[in-house]
């Protein structure tokens, strides 16, 4: 079914207040409506940003594509292609694992499973934040001619993160390979991490792309952000290092995500704590950028 | 075709926020309140510009309308409102039927890719399925005819090149309601006839053309109607060679 059928149908179902905007209405005769000089009415807001969340999802058959084109067109005419994304993770963290696992004293064995996770995690992470910045700004082109719902270029964006990082996680493999480090059935808990970060991935796409669209700052502050939360998330440093349990680590938002993630691949399963924060700030980031994309949705087209 | 397809128009206005270089930045936005309006006294009053004001029209099935116009007169905005891209400040659209625009050759268009792939990824924007895009690969590759060029990156063709490409795929999907904008001016003499048949039975099965151009030939061979913006808002609405009469007297 078409898009524009479909949306027609969950148009129907959630009822549009008549006299807004996105009408595809496709039985019934026109009849004038009065025009009202305020913003169209609320509740309709919201059931056309949900349409758009939704169908937006539902269009996977497009932003599968387009992920796929935009890592395609980043490696075209290269001969290993995507390959190259595993080849320059592997060859940095075999260069940073030698170092730092002599710097900071710990057996490589241990350190480079827990630097590769780490890197391989962040990689994917960050990514979302700051590709997140520019999902409406760089689908200028695409807004400004066709009604597609605006959710798409954020599946657009974690999609293509995700492909990523299915390259990168071979490392992991080889590198556990190598050390022998055998995760067992706890690797499973892995998924349902993954699975939160995406969700969450999907409203900082959202979020930072509404922001961005409209703040031209926003991207930069994002970014110098992130870079400090590099250094300051054990990554590079294993959190056994830092005396006491310091709230560097509780009140850091991307440990948590991180834990999720890679302690199952390391054989540990993730603290409490860690599931609920993640639970917490999935949820709680939804209802902040679903409301604040109930409210301006609309506008985007003119921002970018 | 199966539902009539129509468009409708009620007292649309769409004003652009202009966005000046000070009062997009947060930190205007946070000197501005942090310091009582003194040291960001840009960031209060936004500039506007009324692209589109109080503009009412309505389309039937079967109507060829050319939009008429100065540049800047709100051609391109009203084809976005009318593509359902920008949703109007105050009034309404209503639109029945399938929609496809040709604003721009290259929506959707991965310079890298090859021709083939580019009309995949076309007629997605455009709303098709993957299968269904298949199913008229052929039909869409025959049209062009661009034969073997299909193989090739797009980044080698030329503009024409392009657009044979673009208008393929939008008249291939069965639109009940086609938008172009400026679209002819780089195809050959031959692709022009070739479009220019192809829009005429499209529009016999009933569908509605809005097509924006400066081309007074070319309008008053496609079109049956025309539409005269000036500074946004509708200064006539008629039949094309009438507009047309109208707009040159003006000018």
């Amino acid at each position: 079914m078409p898009p524009w059928m479909l949306r027609c149908q969950v148009q129907e179902k959630f009822r549009l207040c008549p006299g807004t905007m996105r009408q595809d209405t496709f039985e019934g005769v026109y009849e004038p409506q009065p025009v009202s000089s305020s913003p169209p009415p609320s509740p309709s807001r919201t059931a056309i940003a949900l349409v758009d969340v939704i169908e937006g999802a539902r269009a996977s058959y497009l932003w599968g594509l387009l992920g796929w084109q935009d890592i395609r067109r980043r490696y075209r005419r290269s001969l290993l292609g995507p390959f190259w994304l595993t080849i320059s993770m592997g060859m940095l963290v075999a260069a940073l694992s030698t170092l730092y696992s002599a710097l900071l004293k710990v057996e490589i064995t241990d350190y480079a499973p827990f630097l590769v996770l780490g890197f391989v995690v962040w990689t994917l992470l960050s990514s979302l934040i700051t590709d997140g910045c520019a999902t409406f700004t760089g689908a200028e082109n695409i807004i400004k001619q066709v009604d597609l719902p605006l959710s798409v270029h954020v599946y657009r964006m974690v999609w293509r993160n995700l492909i990523i990082f299915c390259h990168n996680i071979l490392i992991f493999v080889v590198v556990a390979v190598i050390f022998s480090v055998w995760p067992g059935w706890t690797a499973l808990l892995a998924l349902p991490g993954l699975a939160l970060l995406c969700l969450s991935g999907v409203w900082t796409g959202l979020l930072f792309g509404l922001m961005s669209a409209r703040f031209r700052d926003v991207p930069p502050i994002v970014a110098s952000i992130v870079r400090i939360a590099f250094f300051v998330t054990p990554i590079i440093w294993m959190p056994e290092l830092l005396p006491g349990r310091a709230i560097l680590l509780d009140f850091n938002p991307f440990y948590h995500f991180l834990e999720l993630v890679r302690a199952p691949l390391l054989g540990q399963a993730p603290e409490l704590v860690s599931w609920l924060a993640v639970l917490g700030i999935t949820l709680g980031g939804w209802l902040v950028t679903f409301a604040l994309f109930c409210h301006c949705r609309w506008r985007v087209a003119y921002w970018v | 075709m199966s539902a009539m397809a129509n468009l409708q128009l009620e007292s649309v206005t769409v004003v652009f926020p202009i966005y000046n270089a000070s009062a997009r930045s947060l930190k205007n936005r946070l000197l501005h309140h942090g310091t009582g309006g003194r040291i960001g006294r840009g960031a209060g009053n936004r500039l506007c510009v009324r692209a589109l004001e109080n503009v009412n029209l309505a389309f039937e099935h079967g109507e060829r309308v050319g939009l008429i116009g100065a540049n800047g007169a709100g051609k391109t905005t009203l084809l976005r409102v009318l593509a359902g891209a920008y949703e109007p400040v105050r009034g309404s659209v209503r639109r029945r039927g399938r929609t496809a625009s040709l604003l721009n050759i290259s929506l959707g268009i991965d310079a890298e890719a090859t021709g083939y792939e580019n009309i995949m990824s076309r007629g997605l924007f455009l709303g098709l399925r993957p299968g269904q895009v298949r199913e008229r690969m052929d039909e869409i590759a025959a049209f062009t005819e661009l034969g073997d060029y299909l193989e090739m990156p797009v980044h080698t063709y030329s503009a024409g090149m392009r657009l044979r490409l673009a208008f393929a795929v939008c008249t291939c999907i069965e639109p009940e309601i086609l938008l172009m904008d400026e679209w002819l001016s780089v195809g050959d003499h031959a692709f022009v006839e070739k479009a220019r048949r192809r829009l005429e039975e499209f529009v016999d099965r009933a569908g509605i053309l809005v097509l924006a151009s400066q081309n007074f030939s070319l309008l008053e061979r496609i079109c049956t109607t025309g539409v005269l913006l000036d500074a946004g808002k509708v200064k006539a609405r008629g039949p094309i060679r009438e507009v047309l009469r109208e707009y040159r007297q003006a000018a």
